[in-house]
């Protein structure tokens, strides 16, 4: 089986992150960088179907040359091979250039599954994974949090509001992985070692045919809203305490 | 040239649901800054009867296309009717909800229609004739105006953030038909298993009442049920109680869990990880229940009472039954 994750590079979730005084975007001096958690999920479980019913994983990847650490950190868990598509007219790219690039690039490779995380921790776009599919004629499968493999046939558990559905789809396909999947694995020290050895490719947007004209900027980027300071409820014990606050959302938040 | 503002309404089981009626009063308002027309898609089988409630909340037209393909919802049969929808009217905005569903769907569509979107918006305006759209990035820790170039401009909205405003227009139905490609349909909903708790999900909930690694475990919850029970509310939890399998993954707020909008959220012995605000910092109203006075959650909350909660909660409880009494 031909499994591709693919894989974002995310400030830490601990990352403070400042606003660049001109609204032009992230300070991003000094950032910790790590594997977006969700993609985690993936490599973890394309990990997993390679190990039940043999094959290769290849990680993809767009971005500078920072990334290359976070797809050696998922060769070190035990994927195959890596693919850094690095090109300054991506860094910024939206989710449909993002996922134009990741497309040609996969297009390229055998692929029975390709797994994405269901949103990456820093744009929190969502986007990427069903447009990659759209781009490449694929069904999707999305948010899902179980995934069996038979055959040419795959059905996944995928949480809705108030329900859960069990959803079939043939292969190939897109997956995006979800908490609950799985627990990823964490690299071992010859997994490390060896990961040093892996196949790395490297290519640009001009040799993937995209273009990074971009659908969609972000013009200003701004601090979030403040909101008001909070008042801290005075009172004899928990119980005028909580009189206190049951009032107050009764009368002046009008919440209850 | 494009022109209006259409939504794609959201209905299960052959009602329409909260989101639609917010999506459609954001699309109006957008829609008279521009001088336009709200039109609405509405899908399903057998739903022409509840299109026309649309018109309430200021929606001119809607489009019913009905197919038994459409029940349940599938990414393939939707994305392909939609797309086809819209090529034909040519919106000039073309709105979502980030609901489950709505996450699906409108991601799908920005490859379809090769454009762009803004999603999980938690403001929607117009600016020299263009939508701009705001929305939490860095789970929240800034915000972002996007611009898209591609058309229709494209954004997907938060459950719960927009207010749905009655607003009567002519809700004209009007039925299309879409001739679906069924080679083209590869997934199958084999079963739907619903929660047989009945309880309002996370993510629609107007109150939640969360409770973290202060709840001591799994029986903590027991006294959080009560007042969710009093208030109407859905109990969330922190990542905390959920690694430590006191409560289901389903039920954890935050960076790697729910992002919520409620209009009131208690947090309780939660301490307000950065990682768990990045789920609820968008709540109207927050009451955080914490023993330390210097636990972070008390930087958000708009009420706080500093004690141990296993005194407070049930006082709460009390207060307000007594109040809705
Ligand atoms: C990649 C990543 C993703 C993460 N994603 C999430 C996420 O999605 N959601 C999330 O919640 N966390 C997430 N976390 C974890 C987060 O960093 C915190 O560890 C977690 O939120 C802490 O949960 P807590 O507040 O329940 O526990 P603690 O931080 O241990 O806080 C417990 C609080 O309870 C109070 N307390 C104890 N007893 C009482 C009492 N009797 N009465 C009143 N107060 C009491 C204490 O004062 C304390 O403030 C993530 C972490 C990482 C690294
Ligand atoms: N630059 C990228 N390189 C590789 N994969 C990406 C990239 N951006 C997004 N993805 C994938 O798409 C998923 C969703 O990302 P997003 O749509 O940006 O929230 C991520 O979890 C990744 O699996």
């Amino acid at each position: 089986m031909n499994i591709v994750a693919c894989v974002k590079q995310v400030p830490d979730t601990e990352a403070q992150i400042r606003v660049k005084p001109d609204g032009s975007g992230i300070d991003d001096s000094g950032i910790k960088w790590v594997m977006n958690p969700y993609d985690e999920y993936g490599v973890e479980e394309a990990l997993k179907l390679k190990e039940k019913f043999g094959g290769d994983v290849t990680i993809v990847s767009v971005g500078p040359a920072r990334v290359v650490e976070t797809i050696r950190t998922a060769l070190a868990m035990g994927a195959d091979k890596g693919i850094q598509i690095d090109d300054p007219a991506l860094n910024s790219a939206d989710a449909y250039t993002t996922a134009a690039a990741l497309a040609a690039a996969i297009k390229g490779i055998p692929h029975d599954v390709i797994f994405c995380g269901q949103r990456a921790i820093d744009d929190d776009s969502g986007q990427v994974g069903s447009i990659l599919a759209e781009l490449l004629d694929l069904p999707q499968l999305t948010i899902v949090t179980k995934v069996d493999i038979e055959g040419t046939t795959v059905k996944v558990v995928k949480p809705i509001e108030g329900a859960q559905l069990l959803i079939e789809s043939s292969l190939p396909c897109v997956i995006t992985a979800q908490k609950g999947l799985n627990e990823p694995r964490y690299a071992s020290l010859p997994g490390v070692m060896k990961a040093k050895k892996k196949p790395l490719d490297v290519k640009n947007a001009a040799a993937l045919g995209v273009s990074t004209e971009g659908k969609a900027k972000v013009a200003k980027t701004t601090a979030p809203p403040s909101r008001p300071p909070g008042k801290i409820i005075d009172g004899a014990d928990a119980a005028a305490k909580a009189a206190q606050v049951a009032k107050l959302l009764r009368e002046e938040a009008k919440v209850i | 040239m494009a022109k209006g503002v259409m939504i794609v309404a959201e209905q299960r089981d052959g009602a329409l649901r909260k989101i639609s009626f917010e999506l459609a009063s954001a699309a109006r308002k957008l829609a008279d800054e521009l001088g336009d027309e709200v039109s609405a898609v509405v899908l399903g089988s057998g739903v022409e009867g509840i299109a026309g409630q649309l018109g309430k909340y200021g929606v001119d037209k809607v489009y019913v296309a009905d197919n038994a393909a459409f029940e349940p919802y599938t990414t393939d049969a939707y994305a392909q009717a939609i797309t086809k929808i819209v090529k034909e009217k040519d919106p000039a905005i073309l709105l979502l909800g980030a609901s489950v569903l709505g996450k699906d769907l409108s991601s799908r569509l920005v490859g379809s229609l090769a454009t762009g979107m803004a999603s999980d918006c938690t403001d929607v305006k117009i600016a020299d004739g263009k939508l701009v759209a705001v929305r939490p990035m860095y789970a929240g820790k800034c915000y972002g105006e996007v611009v898209v170039a591609g058309s229709p401009q494209m954004a997907s909205l938060r459950p719960n953030v927009f207010a749905a405003v009655e607003n009567a227009k002519a809700g004209a139905v009007e039925k299309v038909d879409v001739a679906l490609d069924a080679a083209k349909l590869k997934t199958k909903v084999l079963e739907v298993q619903k929660d047989s708790s009945g309880k309002v999900d996370l993510t629609e909930a107007n109150i939640i009442v969360s409770g973290g690694r202060g709840m001591k475990g799994p029986e903590g919850y027991g006294i959080l049920e009560e007042l969710a029970a009093v208030l109407g509310a859905t109990v969330g939890a922190s990542r905390a109680a959920v690694d430590a399998g006191w409560r289901p993954v389903t039920d954890q707020v935050g960076q790697t869990g729910k992002t919520v909008s409620p209009n009131l959220y208690v947090a309780c012995g939660i301490s307000g990880a950065l990682q768990h605000m990045a789920g609820m910092s968008s709540s109207k109203y927050i009451v955080a229940i914490n023993k330390d006075s210097e636990a972070p959650i008390f930087t958000k909350a708009d009420y706080g009472v500093v004690d141990d909660l296993f005194a407070v909660v049930p006082e709460l409880t009390k207060e307000c039954k007594k109040l809705l009494a």
